[in-house]
């Protein structure tokens, strides 16, 4: 455990070195970036996405590498029909093609899975692809970069995950989500939810539950889901196509 | 109602026909002797029945859903196009995916039920056997509800509670309606569909009108003293709307209503107000049908919480708006709801298939202006007496922007979602 004093030492710390490089990017006469932001910004995408040492694909594919890489290409990840025909169309990620993915998912591939509004901010677009970019090759992959793999924020008991959920029974309890949720996985305006990993379903399901995350109809359903239901719904939705 | 109707046997082509799209041979040669389930109204409750009936038996069920009309309008989201947010065909929904997965879809009325002989019979002739039936057939009104009114009436005082010509027939009357003009609602008395219809009709229509319109003025009688959402609603008009919306509750003698459709007068208790356009939402009763079948008690046809059954026959469910069930309002995610608990039980009943435990659930969503929605829900159980609520929430009265915006585009991928789950 920290002491107060010692985390605030740090905290300032951080402070300085974020200030430091925020006036010289302001001194800079090109488009300033800024990793650390970037790292902040990041965090928006941490729920579905890994990053750096050990990262592996969760909801969406791995990150390290990105830059250069062909749009669904992964072949240990499944990705939506569309995204599968953007990368048969050629797409590769570049500054550009991520920044118009990270700007409006859907505006670059239509019927992607990837339940994301966008980032408003072109800064903070920036700032993100270069925090991502020092987990692609060149310039030069940063290997001892402090890993960001953490899988999500919160705790839940092992057991809990270890339950093997009853498929026939999670259709059935799956049909009061697909009132909402589109069974094909696409985003309308209520994010889709179909081949989640297991373990990001029934922890995302926890934390509604549990009312860590914020939303009343999710956490009023969720609310009256027992631990065995919570495990069926996430067996059911893993594999549906 | 029980006479048996002797007409031309309308089931064999029928029959051939679902078993011809979804059957495998081996199945299709024992085609007539699958069991048969026969849904009378293809919206939020008789759609989403037909479709997880057919969907999850994988043939074993031939699934025959009875519906008059080929492209439907849903009720919700129809105040969106009274205001102008979306257009009429945003909400028009045809049957072709029902039918290519499997369900039989017959465009004709049900006119009839004979329960001993446990057949349908159409308007166009015929009659379809069902081993179990299940009704789905939304609402009527009550004659004589609104005094001066009735369905004559329904074009120079459209409802548009049932969605589509009368929506759009709705919709021109208000554009029409001078600078300065008065448009009136009567609201209908509990219980009806969609509670907070009417007042996301009332601020949908102060949406419109304060673009084309500003200085119009917009005058409710309801027969109600309180009404669904009703801190939301008032908060918007007066933050969106000010000046604009008269709301007359019981208790200022809103209940206390006639109308004169040639005139174009609402008489309020006791006094006449000359209108331009009027809209006389009348008390509701279940869809004609379900009287016909002899399943109503009153106005509604009551049912078993834990399959929606009818409480008058084991072999007949009744979904939706329609039915009596106790704590969940009548609105579509409710039938919607209801649809799966019941496909699920009478899939159970004809195949042997698991019964699992009732669950349901509602949300509803209302638009007050641009970017600006409130949200109710609840959870519900069955008892051995009712659908009981279990828990709930409601937006609340001065959310942030970012927080009534976001509201907004959840509903908007709630009516995706629920519509792709009606009818594929």
């Amino acid at each position: 455990m920290k002491t107060k004093d010692q985390k605030l030492k740090f905290a300032n710390t951080r402070k300085a070195v974020s200030l430091a490089l925020f006036v010289a990017s302001l001194s800079s006469p090109i488009m300033a970036q800024d990793v650390d932001a970037g790292a902040k910004v990041y965090k928006k995408c941490k729920a579905c996405h890994q990053v750096g040492q050990g990262a592996k694909n969760r909801v969406g594919p791995q990150l390290n590498g990105v830059f250069g890489r062909a749009a669904a290409s992964d072949p240990d990840f499944k990705y939506s029909a569309s995204m599968k025909r953007a990368g048969a169309d050629g797409l590769i990620w570049t500054d550009e093609t991520l920044t118009a993915f990270t700007e409006n998912p859907k505006s670059l591939v239509s019927k992607t899975r990837m339940s994301f509004k966008g980032i408003k901010k072109e800064k903070d677009i920036i700032n993100l692809l270069a925090y991502l970019r020092t987990f692609s090759d060149d310039p030069a992959n940063i290997p001892e970069a402090e890993p960001t793999a953490k899988g999500t924020d919160h705790d839940i008991d092992p057991a809990i995950l270890a339950i093997q959920g009853d498929p026939e029974y999670g259709e059935y309890l799956a049909s009061e989500c697909q009132t909402c949720h589109k069974s094909d996985g696409t985003d309308d305006g209520i994010p889709g939810i179909t081949q989640w990993p297991t373990e990001d379903f029934v922890v995302a399901m926890h934390a509604y539950k549990t009312k860590i995350r914020p939303h009343p109809v999710m956490q009023m359903l969720a609310g009256r889901l027992n631990n065995e239901e919570i495990a069926a719904l996430a067996a059911y939705f893993k594999d549906l196509e | 109602m029980t006479n048996p109707i002797n007409r031309r046997v309308f089931l064999n082509t029928a029959t051939a026909a679902a078993a011809a799209t979804v059957s495998a041979p081996a199945v299709m040669a024992d085609g007539h002797k699958k069991p048969r389930v026969v849904v009378v109204g293809g919206g939020a409750g008789g759609a989403t029945a037909a479709r997880y009936i057919a969907k999850d038996s994988k043939g074993a069920i031939d699934v025959t859903l009875i519906e008059p009309t080929r492209t439907y309008y849903t009720c919700f989201f129809s105040n969106l196009v009274l205001g102008g947010v979306r257009d009429i065909q945003s909400i028009a929904h045809s049957y072709g995916k029902l039918a290519s997965g499997g369900v039989n879809v017959v465009h004709d009325w049900a006119i009839g039920v004979d329960r001993d002989a446990k057949t349908v019979s159409l308007a166009g002739g015929g009659k379809v056997p069902y081993d179990k039936l299940i009704l789905s057939p939304g609402i009527d009104f009550v004659d004589g509800a609104v005094e001066g009114w009735d369905t004559s009436a329904q074009n120079a005082m459209p409802h548009a509670y049932k969605a589509g010509s009368q929506t759009e027939l709705l919709r021109s009357q208000l554009l029409a309606m001078p600078q300065g003009g008065t448009f009136a609602m009567v609201a209908p008395p509990n219980p009806f569909r969609c509670p907070p219809g009417p007042y996301e009709r009332v601020s949908m229509v102060a949406h419109m009108l304060k673009e084309t319109n500003p200085t119009a003025k917009i005058i409710i009688a309801d027969p109600k003293a309180k009404f669904s959402k009703m801190a939301l609603f008032q908060e918007g008009w007066a933050n969106n709307y000010s000046g604009m919306v008269d709301w007359i509750g019981a208790d200022f003698g809103g209940g206390n209503v006639s109308v004169n459709p040639h005139d174009m007068t609402v008489t309020i208790d006791g006094e006449v107000n000359k209108v331009d356009v009027c809209n006389v939402i009348p008390a509701m009763k279940a869809g004609m049908i379900a009287e016909l079948a002899g399943v109503t008690d009153g106005n509604w046809a009551p049912v078993n919480a834990a399959d929606m059954s009818s409480k008058a026959d084991a072999d007949i469910h009744v979904l939706g708006d329609a039915c009596s069930q106790g704590d969940m309002p009548k609105s579509g995610f409710s039938a919607n709801s209801q649809a799966k608990v019941c496909a699920n039980a009478v899939r159970g009943a004809l195949t042997g298939s698991k019964v699992f435990p009732a669950k349901f659930s509602n949300t509803c969503w209302s638009m007050i202006d641009t970017d600006n929605g409130v949200k109710v829900g609840a959870t519900y159980e069955a008892t051995p007496e009712k659908i009981a609520k279990v828990d709930g929430f409601i937006s609340k009265t001065g959310e942030a922007a970012d927080v009534r915006k976001a509201t907004y585009e959840e509903s908007v991928g709630w009516y995706s979602g629920i519509t792709s789950d009606m009818f594929g």
